[in-house]
């Protein structure tokens, strides 16, 4: 199989394999994403920048450090980053317009890590605006389509990244999961996105949303290449006081443990009448399929899963409302020009430079924050993430992963649910608990549903990614569909 | 000011930390640099940047608290105080709200009587200094330095219980004693390491509820708090008094005009919108971090205080003065320890004339041009009777200019007492023969002439007669 793909159909692993065999270099597989990239872009829209003269450069010293047997555990291999990693010298938007003409002066911590790994950036992926939204239709820089129909959204936020990896533009890329951003658009698009324990991966150099919810990860098309990825990303960062020191797991390692004797926990509220009946069937498929392979489905119930959406509304938008304060147009940043004084100077490059739905945010945000407001709203919402872990952590107890679907429908038609953000914020019904209890949580593809792919979740206990991608991995060996690529792309 | 009201005042002291780096970055905190180059990225606020506690910060204020004989807590968390102004980066300053680094402390002033009153400290929170916005340099627009921007500062907030501009300096004063004893922080006044926010209010004598207090903000000088607040005593009192209202409101100090006048209220209507920060873990401190940094308390004030008229003798009143600064009072125990002289000899000459002298030339006792053991030389040959009190006047003004120790001085300027009962006897029998007039009515019982005849042998001697000795010898010649 793997002989007679192209160089784009390729998954990392085994573009790592071709490099050390000598089959290609990396500069003619950078040259050849690259054309990819150039080709699609039009119609995609998964990018916001693409650096083609630095990644051949970086290609250039891969192939030499490769020559001098100098190369890196990703020498060569080629990723893009979701556009709120900084990246030194590059532009990071944030998918916003008031972050337009902001070149970063440094790199994130994981650029920083990848890089040094011997990774070559192609470019920035497209992305809901601040990493605010489901659909990739908030980005200021235009909505990404979704490569299996490009009528239809990629998810978001994570979009671009996610569009990216599924139209084989790139074989991985990063993304950041504040409340299912990484395994939504992964589940839409057909691709494995994994979202690491909160505290696994620096926070350092991403442009922040919420705080104590963001958490980066990766969109590859197997869990092997996440994990081949997060081995690099993950670890503390003294940065990143709420990175934790925990010792990384090799996650590639760890691949081969059997799903035999695994206990797989159902979460019964995930299977009610809020879940399409053909996503549904492929879920319940791929949980047969792991019960083939050995493993024990347990049911189990996560009482206050249903208070996750509401919980995640207030908790998300207060922290965004003060993290995003800094966009201020005073230091970096877009400036509104012929402002009359200091208020006038706030009021316009805010109004200016962000999209409606991150002023939304920030509104319930400074609204839920407001004296008066405070432990109605945000306190309560604290207590109920308390009560939400709480859930969790119980089930832990009889479980080693949690199973599921990760959305709720297939992709859905650009500007659907524009009009409608409630409906949208339900998009990210089963994968919210996951943030608001810090775990990890990887979606993997299970099928498709008229056609558009239907992605499995599987999320487990605090720093259990290896778990995951294991459990993930053995069901990629039973199944195919991650190597089922959209037409136009194949 | 009318005896029929009573004033209440707290104070929030901001003491700057003696940190070499900021309180989130690894910036410097050094004093005066050239605007903006002392600003990180994260000082900055750049996207994607988080804060980093530097844990020289907590154990200060632990070592704080434990001073003031409060509780450092087991566990503290910082909050986002969250508004917009171009000088602070983020739009929001990390600060302590719910669970400060320190509680339920109290220290101890004199009161206007002179007796000791307890004050209590109810809070001390960690947080971080913004930037400094200048204004006059910019036609039109507005210069931000951001080099002081995440400077820690302690913010140590009383309770209200001082209840006079008197009382209150002399709680700052204390605390200020207190910071550098510690050495948590420099204190250093003009350049804004120290400084405070004052909460006014009168009432009647005898009322139980408080008046509406007014904020004053930022005084930077002893002298202003105490200025500022009688000022504002006198404007409460007043306007009650022509039957008008206090309003709660923020007023700053103008020390040009000696008067204090209310904020724009457009800057006071903030609601903050306090939430716990959620890129910082909480502050978690065990008995056994508290315990060594116990441990590396020095003496503070009151207990040197004590220490000083227990082994020394002192005066109290000396001895309070000798112990506002660790500095001078190991000043003056280096010179009592090394000189023959009884301690209260120290004291004086450290309280009078080498205070005196420091305050001329706006020198600190550390820059002292006079070092304590070469007092304690000087001290000495009074002690052993070289020279006379008088005489150390003057060589201590020598030395004071740097021309030599005591002995170098003494001995090249001839100044050595002279204890030759003969040499004396000699100018003494000279005087009175040139004096027959004064002799005559002495002795016919005009005894105040005695001065007269001390003067002129010391006149005659250049002071460097031993005063007993020229006394006893006038008075035995003259009874002759």
């Amino acid at each position: 199989m793997g002989a007679a793909k192209e160089i784009h159909q390729r998954s990392l692993a085994e573009l790592a394999r071709g490099l050390d065999a000598g089959d290609f270099s990396s500069r003619e597989l950078t040259v050849a994403l690259l054309a990819r990239i150039d080709e699609h872009q039009a119609r995609l829209n998964a990018f916001i920048t693409i650096t083609g003269e630095e990644a051949l450069a970086r290609a250039d010293i891969a192939d030499k450090a490769r020559a001098s047997g100098d190369a890196g555990p990703l020498n060569g291999l080629p990723i893009a980053y979701k556009d709120l990693f900084c990246t030194k010298d590059v532009l990071t938007t944030c998918g916003s317009r008031i972050l337009e003409n902001f070149v970063s002066p440094y790199d994130a911590t994981v650029v920083e890590r990848l890089n040094s790994a011997g990774a070559v950036m192609l470019g920035k992926t497209n992305m809901d605006e601040f990493a605010m939204g489901s659909s990739n239709e908030t980005s200021y820089y235009g909505p990404v389509t979704n490569p299996w129909n490009t009528k239809l959204s990629p998810g978001g936020s994570s979009g671009g990244s996610a569009a990216a990896v599924a139209a084989r533009l790139t074989p991985a890329a990063t993304g950041t999961d504040t409340g299912g951003s990484i395994r939504q658009p992964a589940a839409l698009t057909g691709t494995v996105g994994l979202k690491a324990t909160y505290g696994r991966v620096s926070r350092f150099g991403m442009v922040a949303f919420a705080s104590s919810l963001d958490q980066a990860g990766v969109i590859t098309r197997t869990a092997e290449d996440a994990a081949m990825l997060m081995g690099v990303m993950a670890g503390f960062d003294k940065r990143d006081s709420t990175s934790v020191d925990h010792p990384v797991a090799d996650y590639v390692g760890g691949l081969s443990r059997p799903v035999k004797g695994l206990k797989i926990g159902i979460v019964r509220q995930h299977f009610d009448e809020g879940l399409d009946a053909d996503c549904a069937e492929k879920v319940n498929a791929a949980l047969a399929a792991l019960k083939a392979e050995g493993a024990t489905l347990i049911e189990i119930d996560l009482p206050n899963i249903d208070l996750s959406v509401p919980t995640y509304y207030v908790v998300a938008p207060a922290e965004c409302s003060s993290n995003l304060s800094r966009f201020d147009g005073v230091r970096f940043g877009r400036r509104s020009e012929n402002s009359e004084d200091l208020l006038d100077l706030y009021s316009r490059s805010r109004g200016e430079g962000f999209g409606a739905e991150v002023k939304r945010r920030i509104m319930t945000g400074t609204y839920v924050l407001s004296a008066g407001y405070y432990d109605a709203y945000y306190l309560k919402a604290q207590k109920v993430r308390q009560l939400i872990s709480q859930d969790f952590r119980k089930a832990f107890a009889n479980v080693d992963v949690i199973a599921g679907p990760t959305a709720p429908t297939t992709a859905f038609a650009i500007g659907e649910k524009t009009d409608d953000p409630i409906t949208m914020y339900l998009n990210d019904i089963y994968t919210i608990g996951a943030n608001l209890a810090g775990l990890p949580g990887i979606s993997v593809p299970c099928g498709f549903a008229d056609g558009l792919p239907v992605g499995l979740q599987l999320v487990g206990p605090h720093f259990a990614e290896e778990a995951i991608l294991a459990c993930a991995h053995q069901y990629q060996q039973l199944t195919d569909w991650h190597e089922q690529a959209p037409g136009e792309f194949a | 000011m009318s005896t029929d009201w009573e004033v209440v005042i707290g104070l929030e002291v901001h003491t700057q930390l003696a940190t070499k780096s900021k309180i989130f970055s690894g910036s410097s905190t050094a004093y005066g640099a050239e605007p903006n180059t002392q600003a990180s990225l994260i000082d900055l606020g750049y996207p994607g940047v988080l804060p980093v506690l530097n844990a020289e910060v907590v154990r200060m204020a632990a070592k704080f608290g434990l001073a003031v004989n409060a509780t450092v807590a087991p566990r503290s968390i910082f909050a986002r105080k969250n508004y917009f102004y171009p000088d602070l980066p983020k739009g929001y300053q990390i600060s302590q709200l719910e669970l400060p680094i320190v509680e339920h402390g109290e220290l101890f002033i004199r009161d206007e009587s002179g007796a000791e009153k307890r004050i209590g400290i109810t809070r001390a929170h960690l947080e971080e200094d913004a930037g400094k916005s200048l204004h006059e340099r910019f036609d039109k627009m507005s210069g931000i330095d951001l080099n002081r921007a995440g400077t820690p500062l302690l913010e140590i907030v009383s309770e209200p219980e001082m209840s006079s501009a008197k009382e209150a300096v002399a709680y700052m004063r204390k605390i200020h004693s207190i910071v550098r004893y510690l050495e948590i922080s420099d204190g250093n006044m003009q350049e804004g390491s120290f400084r405070c926010d004052a909460n006014v209010s009168v009432r009647p004598r005898g009322q139980k509820e408080l008046g509406t207090r007014t904020e004053i903000k930022n005084l930077n000088s002893f002298r202003f708090v105490e200025k500022a607040i009688n000022f504002e005593v006198e404007r409460q009192i007043e306007l009650i008094e022509d039957g008008g209202e206090v309003r709660l409101e923020t007023r700053l100090y103008d020390s040009a005009k000696d008067e204090t006048r209310p904020m724009r209220s457009k800057e006071e209507a903030n609601d903050y919108r306090y939430f716990p920060d959620p890129d910082l873990l909480p502050v978690e401190l065990d008995a056994e971090f508290i315990e060594a940094v116990r441990k590396t308390l020095p003496e503070l004030p009151d207990a040197k205080k004590q220490r000083f008229v227990d082994q020394y003798q002192l005066k109290s009143a000396d001895a309070e003065i000798l112990t506002v600064s660790r500095a001078l009072a190991d000043y003056f125990e280096t010179t009592a320890e090394k000189s023959a002289a009884v301690a209260q000899v120290a004291a004086n000459w450290i309280v009078g004339g080498l205070s005196a002298a420091l305050n001329k030339d706006g020198l600190d006792i550390r820059n002292s041009k006079i070092a304590a053991d070469e007092l304690a030389g000087l001290l000495d040959r009074i002690e052993d009777e070289t020279i006379s009190g008088k005489i150390a006047k003057e060589v201590f003004d020598a030395m004071w200019l740097g021309e030599g120790s005591a002995d170098e001085i003494i001995a090249e300027k001839g100044l050595k007492q002279i204890t030759d009962t003969g040499a004396i006897e000699k100018i003494v029998a000279a005087v009175i023969e040139a004096n027959p007039g004064q002799a005559t009515d002495y002795r016919a019982g005009k005894e105040k002439l005695l001065g007269f005849f001390v003067g002129q042998v010391m006149k005659e001697t250049g002071g460097k007669a031993n005063p007993g000795q020229v006394n006893e010898i006038i008075k035995r010649k003259l009874a002759e």
